[in-house]
């Protein structure tokens, strides 16, 4: 058997090659323009091969070669603010070569091979390294030191290194054994990169979104599922993440979406600035677009791709966020392919293995111990869009199963106009029990009882709202309408955030905890005034509230939120005496 | 690689054909069929291998037998392409209709299309107008846009898609949108109309028809889109044309798909449908758009019959995932007697941020359309609670919602078929019906707004 074979049969993106040895997960170039497929299944001499392009005008008997190399993600300096598709092919080299449209047979290295780049060398002649271990530095963006690392399966003892200007195919160290180490390396994207030791996460990812980070905070290193119907804002959502949490850097897969959204975010993330750095948002951000009209299998192979790229960088020591908008595409991918192979299919047509594969991909999350000692983390994020909006389908089910953060879009809210959509009686975070301590030494001693009294507020108002319903608000005691009074501040002062003011987009956790205390103060301050014979109305309208609420949309509001809240609560004071 | 005909038919199965064969066939290629009778179908290559081909037939396999003869044409479906194609009427495989000549082509173009990449793609961003209040105000389509219309049977969707048609316009420009109409499935009525339309407003002139009717072969219905699509390509990114595309109905086209997923045995989805589906769905939706360095534009306006009004059916549900908004059809309005029965609480476009705003409609726009849209949706849950609790338990606020609710619907929705109202008059009208709220209530509009464009302070 050689390394070479010819097509036997074609189904869409299916195709069956014989006479060729091969192993699972070897890459292949298919028929004579060489298209990029994968081995996925073995029959006798027959390999089952997904291609990663169009097969239309394909034909039995065309050759196809094995490179014996698993798909792998090329990884070094020149990642970061790149644009890629689902195999790593940068969207802008492809249009140059190919045009607006993406035709096929066309290969792109995945970033500038040329390209010189300071490398300087931090290990010395002499020591002896392990994969995963530091030997240089190079600027990479303004903001962000790529650090080069020993290939994780290479070790020994450095024979000679030295620090220059090199492109990423040169030799910058070389080991005893004779070993060369490049900026560049490898890695097969279906293999988790080796670290250490997993951690306990205790560190908030802070997104500045306050329902998020205040009610349902999800820590560095956590998973985190959003599913919701369309139009509930799960791609905004998304995005709000990547322009605003504290990551240092971020990976966003647009995975089988809309082709006019990847172009909004393509045209307004080179212009956004970082809020924690003040720099440009892309100097930390890496990109795949892959569309829903583009191939099927690259769009299955799309999120190994990011969370391979993702976990390089955390092996550098940073905090990476991957964004993966939306898994319920990929599943559909791996659903399309597995009925092509005509597999016995579990749920809804979806293959027996779709849980084992959400659960594999999930657990590349996480915080650890690098193989350098350093401590690094992988978030993921992922967006689900279940059919109808009804979560008891696979792929929310699958994910639910294994992330421990829940944020539950909701299209009722979406209609309201309550945005974030994100229901707050059904979402839940596993994470306070380990992050309280955080927030604790970080923010403030009572932070984590105030949470409980706000989600204990929005509790009882649910509670309420049933009654209600029935009987009109009118028919509570007054100390019930004033929770409901309450409640509505919390969601309308609070919960709700416009993504797309410049100010009220971000909002700092010192703040969050700061607006939270001024919902208590209200409610604290109208209870003493009610009992003093205040009415409810007049306690409610007072201009000082209105005040108070409309200042988030200022800028400065961290240093007048503390006066704000000493007016309102004299006001409410003074509406016991007109009475 | 043409020429050779072949007898060997093994099987025939629904819209399917199975045969051996010696040469090897490419996938997706074209094959001509020639029955006893000396007859010609079309089809295509669905999946084939060393000894085994199966090719999908598109006139459907009646009189089909063992021993037709099946020639391989050598080439993919390719559709011949001109700027002659304006004014013309085809059927739904391509081939002219209204009795006219071939099209000469100028070109011959793949019709399955290749994926535009997302980084070429130019963010859409200028308004469309309608002249429909209820769109133009609270579902603002943007061109390059993909917003389909969710109807049901027995509604006016068709109306609504013509109207759009005759009076979508860029305020301020001349220049005029030719629309590429693509039937599939529907009947010879609903076909006429459209025709008749078009005719009446000498729009035909300006148009492209693709028309598979409801007793035309329903695998044919699966190419063309797909032809009406590569029509619309070729005018707009060829020849700087701005293109609309109405099709309908697209659950005819997705159940033409689940028939051919069922003949060959494939594992069903939801419903039914293929698994592939919402790929399938997307490589026609995602084919609007506006690139880089291209004066054209194409802008679709799907049309689907939800099956038992149902949003979460897969045919609309995949559809909702995959296109910018989604306009939807009341059939609770329609039985009120309004016209255009919109239901603007699901409705949404998602591209509207981009083009509203000071610079293309007025400044106040997102504001009216936050504050009408909010104020219709609470008088209309107001309604629920009065049904038990009776009007007279509602307090000031919510009596002036509830009666906006009924103005919303009978004066800002209300428009006839032939009303092509200004986007400046829609937003006047808005002030005009919000005045019945006291101020104090319309929290979602602007102080400034308020202080210009509110009648009392307008004498």
């Amino acid at each position: 058997m050689s390394n070479e074979g010819v097509i036997y049969r074609i189904s869409g993106p299916v195709v069956t090659a014989t006479g060729m040895s091969a192993g699972m997960y070897d890459v292949v170039r298919v028929g004579t323009e060489g298209l990029m497929g994968e081995v996925i299944e073995l029959h006798g001499d027959k390999a089952v091969i997904q291609v990663y392009e169009d097969t239309s005008g394909m034909r039995p008997g065309e050759p196809v070669i094995n490179t014996g190399e698993t798909l792998s993600v090329s990884l070094g300096p020149g990642l970061l603010t790149q644009i890629y598709d689902g195999i790593q092919r940068p969207l802008p080299t492809l249009e140059e070569v190919m045009g607006v449209f993406i035709t096929r047979g066309v290969d792109a290295d995945a970033f500038d091979l040329e390209k010189k780049w300071t490398f300087e060398a931090v290990a010395e002649k002499g020591s002896a390294v392990e994969g995963g271990q530091v030997i240089g530095h190079v600027q990479e963006t303004e903001t962000i030191v790529h650090k080069i690392m020993v290939p994780p399966t290479m070790n020994g003892v450095i024979k000679s290194i030295k620090s220059g200007d090199f492109n990423v195919t040169e030799t910058v160290c070389v080991l005893e054994d004779g070993g060369e180490i490049q900026m560049m390396q490898k890695w097969p994207v279906r293999t988790p990169r080796p670290y250490r030791q997993k951690y306990a996460p205790d560190t908030p990812l802070v997104t500045g979104m306050r329902i998020l980070d205040f009610l349902f905070p999800l820590a560095k290193g956590g998973a985190a599922g959003i599913p919701g119907p369309f139009g509930s804002g799960k791609t905004v959502t998304q995005q709000s993440l990547a322009k605003y949490s504290d990551a240092q850097i971020v990976v966003y897969i647009g995975c089988g979406e809309r082709g006019n959204e990847m172009t909004e975010v393509l045209d307004e993330f080179p212009h956004l600035i970082d809020p924690n750095t003040g720099k440009p948002l892309m100097n930390r951000t890496v990109m795949i677009a892959n569309t829903s009209n583009m191939p099927v299998a690259a769009r299955e192979a799309s999120v190994y791709t990011g969370i391979t790229i993702a976990e390089y960088f955390r092996d550098m020591g940073y905090d990476v966020a991957l964004m993966a908008d939306s898994t319920s595409r990929w599943a559909e991918a791996m659903r399309e392919i597995s009925s092509r192979l005509e597999e016995m299919p579990g749920e809804e047509g979806y293959p027996a293995y779709l849980s084992s594969r959400i659960a594999e991909f999930y657990e590349r999350a996480g915080r650890v111990e690098t193989n350098n000692g350093d401590d690094g983390s992988v978030t993921v994020i992922g967006a689900v869009s279940p059919p109808g909006g009804d979560i008891s389908e696979p792929v929310s089910q699958g994910t639910l199963r294994i992330v421990k953060v829940f944020w539950g879009l909701d299209a009722g809210l979406a209609r309201q106009r309550h945005f974030p959509a994100i229901n707050w009686l059904n979402s839940y975070s596993l994470y306070p029990q380990s992050l309280n301590q955080w927030f604790r030494d970080n923010i403030a001693q009572d932070f984590p009882e105030i949470r409980t009294q706000i989600s204990g507020l929005l509790q009882v108002e649910s509670e309420l709202q049933e009654i209600v319903q029935l009987v009109g608000s009118d028919a509570l005691p007054v100390d019930q309408q004033l929770t409901l009074e309450v409640a509505r501040m919390i969601r309308e002062y609070f919960l709700q955030q416009n993504g797309f003011h410049e100010v009220d987009a971000f909002c700092d956790i010192n703040l969050q905890y700061s607006m939270s205390k001024a919902i208590l103060s209200f409610q604290e301050a109208a209870k003493n005034a009610m009992a003093a014979g205040a009415q409810l109305n007049d306690v409610v309208n007072i201009p000082a509230r209105t005040a108070l609420m409309r200042g988030r949309f200022e800028k400065g509001y961290v240093d007048t939120i503390e006066s704000m809240v000493k007016d309102m609560v004299d006001e409410i004071a003074a509406t016991v005496e007109e009475n | 690689m043409t020429g050779k005909e072949y007898r060997t038919i093994t099987d025939v199965k629904g819209p399917l054909v199975f045969l051996n064969k010696t040469e090897p066939v490419a996938f997706g290629e074209i094959v001509s069929l020639r029955l006893a009778d000396g007859s010609i179908k079309n089809g295509q290559v669905l999946d084939t291998s060393d000894d085994l081909v199966i090719v999908q037939v598109f006139e459907g396999t009646a009189k089909i037998d063992r021993t037709a003869g099946v020639t391989f044409m050598g080439d993919v479906f390719k559709l011949p392409v001109s700027t002659d194609l304006v004014g013309r009427i085809l059927d739904g495989a391509g081939r002219p209709k209204d009795g006219g000549p071939d099209i000469v082509a100028e070109e011959n173009a793949d019709i399955i299309g290749a994926a535009i990449n997302p980084f070429s793609r130019q963010s859409p961003h200028d308004f469309i107008q309608t002249g429909i209040s209820a769109i133009d105000c609270c579902t603002t389509l943007v061109r390059g846009q993909k917003l389909p219309i969710f109807s049901a049977s027995g509604l006016p969707h068709n109306d609504i898609a013509l109207q759009i048609a005759r009076q979508a316009k860029l305020p301020g420009s001349d220049e005029q949108f030719i629309v590429v109409f693509c039937a599939m499935g529907i009947t010879a009525e609903e076909y006429n109309f459209f025709r008749a339309d078009l005719e009446r407003t000498g729009a035909l002139e300006n148009a492209v028809l693709f028309v598979n009717l409801a007793d035309d072969p329903a695998v044919e219905r699966i190419i063309t889109p797909r032809l009406a699509l590569t029509a619309a390509e070729y005018l707009a990114f060829e020849h700087d044309y701005h293109v609309l595309v109405i099709y309908t109905d697209m659950t005819n086209y997705c159940d033409a798909l689940r028939q051919i997923g069922a003949a060959r045995e494939e594992v069903p989805g939801r419903r039914g449908y293929p698994g592939y589906m919402y790929t399938d769905l997307a490589m026609l939706y995602e084919r609007a758009g506006i690139v880089k360095g291209k004066k054209g534009s194409i802008t679709q306006f799907p049309i689907l019959t939800m099956p038992g009004d149902d949003i979460t059916h897969p045919i609309p549900d995949l559809s909702g995932y995959i296109t910018e908004g989604q306009i939807v059809i009341s059939r609770e309005l329609h039985q009120q007697g309004i016209y255009p029965p919109i239901n603007v609480l699901p409705s949404l476009s998602r591209l509207m941020g981009s083009c509203i705003g000071a610079k293309t409609t007025r400044e106040d726009h997102k504001s009216v359309s936050d504050q009408m849209y909010a104020a219709y949706a609470q008088g209309r849950e107001l309604r629920g609670l009065v049904a038990i609790v009776g009007e007279d338990a509602l307090n000031e606020r919510d009596k002036q919602l509830l009666d906006f609710s009924g103005v919303f619907e009978d004066r800002f929705l209300r428009q006839s078929r032939d009303e092509d109202r200004s986007i400046e008059d829609t937003l006047n009208l808005c002030w005009e019906l919000m005045a019945s709220i006291d101020t104090k209530y319309l929290v979602r509009l602007d102080q400034d707004w308020i202080d210009k464009y509110h009648p009392e302070n307008r004498s």
